[in-house]
């Protein structure tokens, strides 16, 4: 994983949860594009997160090769839907498989920026605790009405206390707000983790309509 | 190998597309399928990349719109949506 | 333009006598898809010709039974991908028309999910197509078009249709999925035919 900051000429601001799409140029003229959730919040500037694939074509770039100075082009920001602004009071459940957590990470800044009161809470689900994004600045963010819980789905630490499976309807149950508080919910994640996590909160009664999910593709 | 579940994307996906060929946000505008009357966001339709974009609805598969880009070319099929709320 | 530093991509460069312009070598098999897996059990499985008096049909256990080949092809997507050597097994497309009564030019095949691709007939005979249902000696995986799929691998591979059901032969071209909508009627990558106009 790298966090890579970009300067991007007249930027006019971003939503969290938004994203933008990456094309890089090889000098023989050969395109590659790929679309990234902005990992900061509004105001923070424009920084991205990159999973590294071993056999992805942009992310070994990105993660490996570019350095300072270096320029790609973008395109963006891009989203209306899948974004929370930290006006709306209803409780907010986000829900993040691997780099999924990314613009759910810029959602939980965003309500520590705007001072939002929302109670927030984060599911996380990671392979094993390597693979665990900003762990510690979310750990720095929690508390004042915002949880992160975290899964590890692969392989535990010793002593590890947290919850070590994939996402499932009694997981869920547990962490999530009960059905009657209405809760704004956001999914990101592989479609598979997607679906499995949205499949398992309507289990609990949760309406389809407060759902918001993005799919990432399982490319690099 | 990767499963084709995890070959469906979703709207999403497609907004700086979107961006590009509009002018505008779209993944958030409602989208009425010609096939069978549903109305969903674009964000929540079934998105599938191959030879070109198809985008389908959620609810009975039918094609909604098709996007090929070549050559500096754009072929666009949206009979499939029966309309877009464009905000 | 504006040119990444350092960044290549993870193309390979092929022998010019096998790759056609405009393709990169790749190692894996990419997955594309216009839509969900179709899953049709073998025994509702059929293969149809059309457009003719007398359409003829064959089950999935009739066509096992056919004369079948393995071909080792290199196959080349629109999107520039190509692979070579590629191991299929299959019936040729010549067997399957041997069996009706046409003077055809044009053949529509027809797929499970409803993917439609055009070809010359011409295009389908003298062993240049197979209904395939073995790639790399196992049988075809659904994502790959499993249980069969239609083999051209002189043309683009989009003409190679996932999840063939049949074929309806005409006197006249009649457009499939993607020839409706920008991408080229007959596809030849020797010619970079990928889109109209081309």
């Amino acid at each position: 994983m790298r966090t890579l900051e970009l300067e991007v000429p007249n930027w006019a601001g971003h939503r969290a949860g938004q994203h933008l799409d990456v094309r890089l140029t090889a000098e023989d003229g050969y395109q590659a594009e790929r679309s990234y959730s902005i990992a900061s919040a509004p105001g923070e500037g424009v920084a991205i997160t990159v999973e590294r694939l071993d056999d992805g074509e942009v992310s070994p770039y990105l993660v490996d090769e570019a350095r300072e100075g270096d320029r790609v082009e973008v395109r963006g920001p891009i989203g209306g839907y899948f974004v929370w602004d930290g006006d709306d009071p209803q409780p907010v459940l986000l829900v993040g498989g691997g780099s999924g957590v990314v613009p759910l990470a810029a959602m939980a800044r965003q309500r520590a920026r705007v001072g939002s009161t929302a109670p927030m809470k984060l599911l996380v689900s990671s392979r094993t605790i390597e693979d665990l994004i900003y762990r510690d600045e979310l750990d720095a963010l929690a508390g004042n009405g915002f949880e992160v819980v975290h899964t590890l789905t692969r392989s535990q630490p010793p002593g590890w206390t947290g919850y070590s499976r994939r996402i499932d309807p009694g997981l869920l149950a547990d962490v999530a707000w009960p059905a009657p508080e209405s809760p704004r919910v956001y999914v990101c994640g592989s479609t598979r983790f997607v679906d499995a996590a949205a499949d398992g909160l309507l289990q609990l009664g949760y309406d389809a309509r407060w759902i918001r999910t993005e799919r990432f593709g399982a490319t690099g | 190998m990767t499963g084709t579940s995890e070959l469906r994307l979703d709207g999403n996906a497609i907004g700086g597309l979107l961006l590009e060929l509009f002018g505008a946000e779209l993944t958030a505008a409602p989208c009425i399928c010609a096939g069978c009357g549903a109305r969903e966001e674009m964000a929540r339709l079934d998105v599938y990349v191959g030879a070109g974009i198809v985008v389908r609805c959620r609810h009975c598969e039918s094609v909604m719109l098709r996007v090929v880009k070549g050559r500096g070319h754009t072929w666009l099929d949206l009979s499939g949506a029966a309309s877009l709320e464009l905000g | 333009m504006i040119v990444s530093r350092g960044f290549r991509g993870r193309r390979r460069d092929g022998p010019s006598d096998r790759v056609p312009p405009g393709q990169y070598l790749t190692d894996d098999f990419p997955v594309l898809s216009a839509g969900p897996t179709p899953h049709t059990p073998l025994d509702e499985w059929t293969f149809t010709i059309h457009g003719v008096d007398e359409p003829k049909g064959w089950t999935w256990e009739e066509l096992q039974a056919l004369p079948r080949e393995t071909v080792t092809v290199d196959i080349h997507c629109v999107t520039r991908w190509s692979k070579l050597d590629t191991v299929w097994e299959g019936v040729s497309v010549d067997t399957l028309l041997e069996e009706v009564e046409h003077d055809a030019a044009y053949a529509l095949a027809f797929c499970d999910g409803g993917y439609t691709t055009n070809l010359p007939v011409e295009d389908l005979t003298g062993g240049k197509a197979w209904v395939a249902y073995s790639y790399g000696g196992e049988p075809l995986d659904p994502e790959h078009g499993g249980p069969a799929r239609l083999l051209v691998p002189h043309l683009y591979f989009w003409k190679s249709a996932k999840w063939v059901r049949g074929l309806t032969l005409r006197d006249e071209d009649e457009p499939g999925f993607w020839e409706t909508n920008g991408y080229h009627l007959r596809g030849d990558p020797w010619l970079e035919q990928r889109y109209w106009g081309d």
